[in-house]
């Protein structure tokens, strides 16, 4: 697999596909998309950079640890459900924040903080699990 | 977008628009407070030394919420909550009603122990692969399956608390523990995928998956929709999950592989939450269908009860001996589905009950006497009477306890299932509980003397020092207590089993608790 034409096309390939991710969770509000299937597509943009260039220069470049992103997912997203309580509202209640950044209004809410928590969770758990897999196939 | 929208329509008919009170969190939060702890427990994933600390800190304070769960319950009735505010059945309802609220009480105090427990049990190692992350984790599911009132949302914690046991299952990595988790890994996902394809019938028939609604409209459709086809299929799934008759090989091929202590919280739980499904399914959803198949489960049950302890009368592990133990245990549970009087629920709750706690109890015991003699083996195992009276004590205790004898809680829920088997001409099921009973007394009677009165074997390995004596004797006791105390006095068990079993029969609470009235239909 390690081709010189592979090594030398998956780290843009594999950023190319991070960047259209985080456009997909973005997207994924108001139309197709969401947190799961853009953590599959990041998952899957370590995975490739991680057949090409070796697993351990994946490690380095996500610096915290797959499970570390996991928990950090599963906290954001538990805690857009519990942010619920200050509100009075039930659990998992959708809370909007209107601000204006340099004079673009932007609508932050918790249902961003919870996808945000999805897709850090996949992104987390299929991550571990493709550099688990691959780091066995190395050592064969 | 959202916010600057002028709300021109009437949201009163799709949105709950009072606010919540604090108090109704308590449904929510035996789910929640495991899912922050864990998610924690993966954060700190390094910090190995307060793994145990934190786990068991968390799970104590989930105990601590479904035990107020469960008095609020019993106070002011069902509460409900649904998520995001959207009215049932679009919102998924999370519904604490007696039944679920003590299955979520009773899981927890043996994960609450087990987690103790797991401090001297689970090394470094252990806690480096994420052992109190999946513990946690798997709670969060089964309390999550015990309190849902969505049958989708029920598959969805069956699943979270698959994956995690999956986790627990293979720690360390041995031969056997892989070759064990591989069968129960594919024979619970062959449940669970039933399960699945039961619930998208569901959907299919009633186009809802919210229980209650699911209860209110079953009566009208059954001259026409395949609801028997559906029940059947409930039935093979639940069934699978909680180890019964024709489809329990996955448990004897797997329980006795990893760590004590995994044992003991999944022998204690985990069939549990298939005979909750049962309950779930038969009792408040589909009773008519259930007398029908009444014959098929009494027979299941039948077998289940006889089969396992026979297993067990042919074991020298005490953990493979315990795992049939298990078997035969969710044999009288069915028997009191099979029976389907109020009585018969009420002792099918209460030994479920009873049964958590005793088994979990069971395994850690084990647990204990393998640090001391240092092997699960009937063959290796001696003289513990003689070196600790106090641990041959709650052996004895225990071995009562399981078997339906006084004074611990065992006797209470056979006494209710044999008298409600009687009441109802199901004499012979009766008979074939108190023939369970005798033979459960024989199996772990062998047990009890080969293990603990007889003398230690002259090629046998000198007694050790063990586990830390305070947290040995400190486990048992925490399980053996309640279990005492409800032996003694068994009235208000009896009197919250009956209001569970009560209110499965009786949904019209359950209902008008989901939708008051007033509510879109």
């Amino acid at each position: 697999m390690r081709t010189l034409i592979f090594r030398t096309i998956a780290p843009y390939l594999a950023s190319l596909m991070v960047l259209f991710s985080i456009f997909v969770l973005l997207r994924g509000h108001n139309e197709p998309g969401g947190g799961f299937i853009a953590g599959l597509i990041a998952a899957s943009a370590f995975a490739i950079y991680g057949i090409a260039c070796g697993v351990s220069p994946v490690r380095r470049a996500i610096y915290f640890h797959p499970m570390t992103i996991s928990g950090i997912g599963l906290l954001s997203a538990a805690s857009a459900g519990l942010m619920s309580i200050f509100a009075g509202t039930p659990f998992l209640t959708g809370l909007w924040a209107p601000i204006d950044v340099l004079g673009v209004h932007v609508d932050l809410s918790s249902v961003l903080l919870f996808d945000v928590g999805v897709y850090l969770v996949v992104l987390g758990s299929l991550t571990s699990i493709a550099l688990g897999l691959e780091e066995r196939e190395e050592r064969i | 977008m959202a916010v600057e929208t002028e709300y021109t329509a009437d949201l009163s008919g799709a949105m709950v628009l009072e606010p919540v009170p604090l108090a109704d969190w308590l449904v929510v939060a035996p789910v929640a407070i495991p899912l922050v702890v864990g998610g924690i427990l993966l954060v700190a994933r390094r910090e190995t030394r307060m793994h145990g600390w934190l786990a068991a800190g968390g799970l104590l304070a989930t105990l601590v919420c479904t035990v107020l769960l469960l008095m609020r319950v019993l106070e002011q009735g069902i509460v409900v909550m649904t998520m995001g505010r959207w009215l049932p059945p679009f919102g998924i309802s999370f519904v604490a009603d007696p039944l679920g609220a003590s299955f979520a009480v009773a899981g927890t105090l043996v994960a609450v122990v087990c987690a103790f427990y797991a401090t001297s049990d689970i090394g470094t190692v252990g806690r480096r692969y994420g052992y109190y992350a999946l513990l946690i984790l798997m709670m969060a599911g089964v309390n999550g399956a015990f309190l849902t009132g969505d049958m989708f949302n029920l598959y969805v914690w069956f699943e979270v608390f698959l994956i995690s046991s999956f986790g627990l299952l293979v720690m360390g990595s041995e031969r056997r523990q892989l070759d064990g988790a591989t069968k129960y890994a594919i024979l619970n996902l062959i449940g669970t995928t039933f399960f699945l394809i039961a619930t998208a019938y569901l959907y299919g028939i009633f186009g809802t998956l919210n229980m209650a609604d699911v209860a209110r409209k079953a009566g009208d459709l059954r001259d026409t929709a395949p609801l028997m086809t559906l029940t059947v299929l409930y039935l093979l799934a639940f069934a699978m999950k909680a180890a019964a008759f024709p489809v329990n090989f996955w448990l004897p091929a797997s329980y006795h592989t990893p760590r004590i202590v995994t044992s003991a919280l999944f022998g204690a739980v985990l069939t549990k939450v298939g005979i909750y499904g049962l309950l779930r399914t038969f009792g408040m959803l589909f009773p008519p269908e259930l007398e029908i198949l009444s014959v098929l489960i009494a027979w299941v049950a039948a077998a289940t009860m006889i089969l396992g302890i026979m297993g067990a009368l042919a074991q020298t592990d005490i953990r493979r001996a315990l795992g049939f133990v298990v078997i035969s245990g969710i044999g009288i549970m069915l028997a009191g589905i099979a029976i389907g009087t109020p009585e018969g629920f009420a002792g099918t709750v209460f030994y479920a009950l009873h049964s958590m706690i005793v088994l979990g109890a069971l395994y850690l015991l084990a647990g204990v006497m393998n640090s001391l003699g240092g092997s699960y083996s009937l063959r290796d195992l001696g003289g513990l009477y003689a070196a600790r009276p106090l641990i041959a004590a709650f052996a004895l205790f225990l071995v009562l306890s399981i078997a339906g004898l006084p004074p611990a809680s065992g006797l209470w829920p056979k006494v209710m299932l044999v008298q409600a088997s009687l009441e109802s001409g199901w004499s012979w099921l009766g008979f074939t509980i108190l023939l369970t009973g005798f033979l459960t007394t024989v199996a772990l009677g062998r047990v009890f003397i080969l293990a603990i009165w007889r003398p230690l074997p002259e090629n046998a390995e000198p007694i050790k020092a063990g586990m830390s004596p305070a947290l040995g004797y400190g486990v048992l006791t925490a399980l053996s207590l309640p279990m005492l105390i409800i032996g003694l006095y068994p009235d208000p068990v009896i009197g919250l089993a009956e209001s569970a079993a009560g209110g499965l029969i009786d949904a019209t609470t359950y209902i008008g608790t989901v939708f008051p009235e007033g509510a879109a239909q």
